[in-house]
């Protein structure tokens, strides 16, 4: 029995040498002990040392969550023995952060009581080796997915790239420049792209979702499904005479609805793969066939009405996601009017006004009168760092409205600038010097407060804000108003969480196994994450994360066996009944009946849920290590 | 001596246990009256197991999951809401009050949630007393 | 000759009756067997009883529940005088349907049977007394106790009443002085619908027997409560075989402690995964009895010590 200090962090609270006199005298504790950091190098000494010396067969940690520090623990102890004969208790984010003194005492007590009877009814077990698919899949093909699939590809592994949208590229090739070097996002974006598309280790399967995962890490098997196209991407050559000859037109969600499409379209010349697509919603008709002029007009005979969705199934061994972010509504925005106004915009609608290749040509323009707008407010923040929208911080507002300003008075010499800010967070590589150079040397108006309201008067969109520093309202009529909106998960990030059972939190970001040491991985096994699908960041940060989730999955397949949790059900076929409750119960189809009319639990498929044997009504199915017997003397020490 | 109620809480491993870890980091303080049993399911916990807690003297069960569509095992927790409503109904019929055993989704980072029912349970046993089966 | 003794306790009588399914063997068994008592079948005295050595009576058979102080001196009684006790049937074992008097208090019995109900007619509130001038009758226990909560057990034939071939099997065993019998696999086993069990049961709504024309699948695949998956096999699936499905007499396998959870728990978990929570109550609130349904042989074991101060 080892009780940790953590410092103060329990012996502040818990009366630790109270609580290892106790267990000292519990039966089957030969040696009780506290000691100030057990997972520190002496800590885990102590530990061998004391097996060593007396002989101990079972070893107890009180201390922090399992979840911490389980692994550590039971590495030490797998020199002597099982890992199973290590078990921790803790006493720390379940109790001593959490009660007061006197009671989390006792509630120690009782906590270590309980784990000594489970530890004591533990089973050595050796893990079950699976072997694993070296193969990774990666859902999202934005920077973050490109720079992920291109890392596991160079190393030699294959890489399964699935996009949603037509094109790979996400968000970032939407944008003009980034910051802080103003490189030209397209021109740095692309060549990725088009190595993604020449990777002979990586298969692209663009304008495609998954629909179905199962298997367990190592073996996974996916379903996706490739949605069509009606355009043989191996046969058209962008030339663009389809998209002339089409009578539809619809909004383009690329340009932000400020731009239309055609029915048959590509989403940027840049696409990759390069090829149009018909999008079937938009289409006059495919089945009955209503117009067909494009394929009249198309010379490279690309077109093809009848392709019909693929079903793709795969087998790989870990799966990275990174479905990137979404702008917050602004029509969430009561007090900014619903952003219900032509000249109100969103960041990303600017972004791509600045864009040679955007809705107007790389000309700032006031919507409403399509001149250039003489004045411009910038609100940061916008439905960010709000109690009332998003709590949380968006990451990359403060520098990229740094950078709309900047690219503003370039482009329109005699316009002013204003930027409501609350704080300005400028932490990356040059970012500080970029924002000291907007603010002093382009003469652009910052100005500390949030702003309460905005409304349209005659030609202009008033500003009603704040200066905090002067104490005093301020109030702006402006030409054209830009809101830094919030970055937010995904809805679809939703459905591919619960698809693949990761948890996501109430911004819709995917949640790491550990915040500060496992910033990439699912808390289920073989899934990492990559890029602002994790939380909102920056570019640089997104690809370093990427790399991270990718150096992550080489880990796990550059093994030829994977180890899998030997913690699985067992059946107790001499007596089984064949009543088939178990089997009617597994999700994982684990559990069988055979010839001989009984349950059969299939190793490699059991994940150790127990859920079969709380079902069993001859309680024939044991849990390896959490049988009935452990936990009802669990409950008895406790109650 | 005011009374203590005796309640000893199943918590799933991937979201009930995770909250209440976050509930730890985050130092949100609770009554210390639960005791908790982490499985890896909360899938796996047996009407038998209510049972014999409250026959051993518990004055209280709570069972901690992951919200329904949300179980890392799929489906365990759609049962546990099932097998709860069961077990309410019969401890109804036993004359045991329904309200002693509590089943939330408490998710990994809902450690506010997680503090807050757990006080919320605490003083609804309190209220109620010891449980009848412990006299 | 080996001595034996058959008590019947609060019980039915039809323990003592199902001696009889042995057919013509009993006669064979009379030419090996002594009965030194049997109230049931002959008549035979307390003080019969009482003047016995200690540990002479090789087998006793106990047999119905502990109701009154009679069963209960009995019990003890009987322990005494013999080598191995043993609880015959389901009232002495668990305390079969009686056992379900638990639920109520003795005054409430009292009241439904003697004062209050449809077709009595009681206007000056006579009740049953212990004490009538010099005459005495034993008094009923605040609530029904099975033998083991009295005496130690040495064996179990379980069964309302035991089927013949499980007490075949048991009193074979007992002459040769093991007291561990019966099999430990649950009724699906060996029952004679077995073979139309699907991959997948997902209940969706719950039938009582009569409300749906049987088909002859298993009981449960057309989603009527059948104790079959929780109860002990033995008795060959008699029932199913008239067409009723099992309701638990047989107890559950020596691993099991609680019949009626364990049932239920399969019950829950074989109901139709995704359904929507409000539909979840209503179905689980039309089972109308939940412990006469999944306690009906073992409410005596739910409630050990009779009813709770109800805070329900």
């Amino acid at each position: 029995m080892f009780v940790c200090h953590c410092g103060v962090n329990i012996a502040g609270v818990v009366d630790v040498e109270r609580v290892a006199e106790e267990m000292r005298h519990y039966p089957g504790v030969v040696f009780s002990t506290t000691y100030q950091y057990m997972c520190s190098d002496p800590g885990q000494n102590l530990i061998r040392q004391k097996i060593e010396e007396e002989g101990l067969d079972g070893v107890v940690v009180a201390a922090c969550s399992p979840s911490m520090h389980e692994e550590t623990f039971r590495s030490v102890c797998r020199d002597y023995f099982s890992e199973y004969r290590c078990e921790m208790a803790n006493i720390r984010e379940q109790d001593s952060w959490v009660h007061e003194s006197e009671e989390a005492t006792e509630k120690a007590i009782k906590i270590l009581k309980a784990t000594v009877e489970k530890l004591k009814g533990n089973e050595d077990f050796e893990p079950i080796l699976v072997p694993v698919e070296k193969k990774v899949l990666v859902i999202g093909g934005g920077i973050a997915g490109i720079q992920t699939a291109l890392d596991i590809a160079d190393a030699g592994y294959k890489v399964i790239l699935v996009e949603k949208e037509a094109s790979i590229g996400g968000h970032m090739a939407q944008l003009s420049e980034t910051f802080p070097t103003l490189d030209c996002s397209q021109c740095i974006l692309t060549p990725k792209m088009v190595s993604v598309s020449r990777h002979p280790n990586i298969k692209l399967l663009a304008y495609s979702e998954v629909t179905e995962v199962s298997g367990y890490v190592g073996n996974f098997e996916v379903k996706i499904r490739q949605k069509p196209r009606y355009v043989d991407v191996d046969k058209c050559t962008v030339c663009g005479d389809c998209e002339d000859a089409c009578p539809v037109v619809v909004p383009n969600a690329f340009e932000m609805d400020r731009e239309p499409r055609k029915a048959i379209y590509i989403p940027f010349p840049q696409a990759v793969p390069s090829t149009y697509t018909i999008d079937r919603d938009a289409c006059l008709g495919l089945a009955p066939l209503t117009c067909a002029e494009c394929r009249e007009k198309c010379e490279a005979d690309a077109i093809n009405y009848d392709m019909m969705p693929r079903i793709i199934e795969e087998k790989v061994g870990a799966i990275i996601i990174a479905t990137g972010y979404d702008m917050y509504d602004k029509s969430n925005l009561v007090e900014y009017g619903y952003g219900d106004d032509d000249d109100i915009i969103t960041s990303l609608e600017f972004e791509r006004m600045l864009s040679a290749s955007g809705p107007t040509g790389g000309n700032i323009i006031k919507p409403s009168t399509g001149k250039p707008p003489k004045k411009v407010v910038f609100i940061q923040c916008a439905g960010s760092r709000d109690r009332q929208h998003m709590p949380h911080c968006s990451s990359i507002c403060c520098m990229y409205t740094a950078k709309h300003a900047l690219l503003y008075k370039h482009h329109v010499h005699d316009g002013e600038a204003y930027i409501f800010y609350i704080d300005i967070r400028a932490t990356g590589k040059g970012y500080e010097e970029f924002i000291a150079n907007v603010m002093e040397e382009e003469r652009i108006n910052y100005v500390r407060g949030k702003v309460a309201k905005i409304f349209r008067e005659g030609d202009d969109i008033v500003v009603w804000g704040v200066d905090t520093l002067t104490g005093r309202k301020v109030e702006v009529r402006a030409d054209l108003v830009v809101l830094a909106m919030a970055l937010v998960g995904k809805e679809t990030t939703r459905d591919v969480a619960k698809l693949f059972k990761v948890a996501v939190d109430e911004g819709i970001f995917l949640k790491e196994a550990h915040p500060k040491l496992k910033p990439v991985e699912a808390l289920s096994r073989g899934i990492y994450y990559a890029g602002c699908a994790q939380a909102p960041k920056d570019i640089p940060a997104a690809v370093a994360q990427a790399s991270a989730a990718a150096s992550k999955a080489l880990a796990l397949i550059s093994k030829d066996e994977l180890e899998k949790d030997p913690l699985i059900a067992v059946v107790d076929e001499e007596h089984c009944s064949g009543c088939g409750v178990c089997i009617s119960v597994c999700p994982y189809g684990a559990l069988q009946r055979g010839s001989d009319g009984k349950a059969h639990c299939i190793e490699a498929l059991c994940e150790g849920c127990g859920t079969c044997a709380a079902a069993c009504p001859s309680n024939n199915i044991e849990m390896r290590n959490y049988r009935d017997e452990q936990i009802e003397k669990m409950i008895e020490v406790i109650v | 001596m005011s009374f203590e109620p005796k309640i000893v809480a199943f918590l799933c491993n991937w979201c009930a246990y995770a909250g209440a870890d976050m509930a730890g980091t985050s130092r949100i303080k609770y009554p210390a009256n639960v005791v908790p049993i982490r499985v890896m399911c909360s899938g796996r916990v047996d009407p038998e197991f209510v049972l014999d807690a409250f026959e051993k003297g518990a004055d209280g069960v709570f069972i901690g999951g992951c919200h329904p569509g949300d179980c890392h095992y799929v489906s365990g927790n759609y049962r546990t809401r099932k097998r709860v409503i069961m077990m309410k109904k019969l401890l109804q019929e036993m004359g045991i009050n329904p309200a002693r055993l509590r089943l939330e989704w408490v998710s990994a980072t809902e450690g506010k949630k997680f503090a807050t029912v757990i006080e919320e349970f605490v003083n609804e046993i309190k209220e109620l007393g010891p449980s009848p089966e412990g006299e | 000759m080996a001595k034996i003794a058959m008590y019947w306790g609060a019980g039915c009588g039809g323990c003592d009756v199902s001696l009889l399914g042995i057919h013509e063997a009993l006669l064979d068994l009379l030419d090996v067997l002594e009965i030194v008592f049997w109230p049931c079948a002959t008549d035979f005295k307390y003080e019969d009883l009482e003047k016995m050595k200690d540990k002479s009576i090789d087998v006793a058979f106990y047999n119905g529940a502990i109701r009154t102080e009679e069963n209960e001196h009995i019990a003890k009684l009987l322990r005494k005088k013999a080598k191995l006790l043993v609880a015959y049937g389901s009232c002495a074992s668990k305390g079969c349907v009686i056992g379900l008097a638990n639920l109520s208090t003795k005054e409430d019995i009292f009241d439904a049977a003697y004062l209050h109900n449809e077709s009595t007619k009681n206007p000056d509130g006579i009740v049953p007394q212990e004490k009538a001038g010099d005459l005495e009758l034993p008094a009923i226990l605040p609530y029904l106790k099975t033998l083991d909560q009295v005496v130690e057990v040495d064996a179990v034939i379980p069964g309302c009443p035991p089927p013949t071939p499980v007490l075949v099997e048991a009193l074979n065993a007992l002459l040769e002085g093991k007291t561990t019998f019966g099999k430990e696999v649950a009724l699906c086993d060996e029952c004679p619908r077995k073979d139309t069990k699907p991959d997948k049961i997902e209940i969706t709504k719950f039938y009582r027997w009569h409300e749906k024309e049987d088909n002859g699948d298993c009981f449960l695949a057309q989603n009527m409560i059948c104790m079959g998956p929780a109860t002990r096999a033995g008795c060959g699936g008699e029932c199913i075989a008239a067409n009723i499905p099992c309701t638990g007499c047989m107890g559950t396998v020596s691993r099991v402690k609680d019949q009626g959870a364990s049932m239920m728990s399969a019950i829950a978990s074989l109901m139709e995964e995704e359904m929507d929570e409000e539909k979840e109550r209503e179905l689980i609130a039309s089972i109308h009895d939940m412990v006469g349904t999944f306690y009906k042989y073992s409410a005596a074991r739910l409630l050990p010590k009779g009813r709770l101060k109800d805070e329900s």
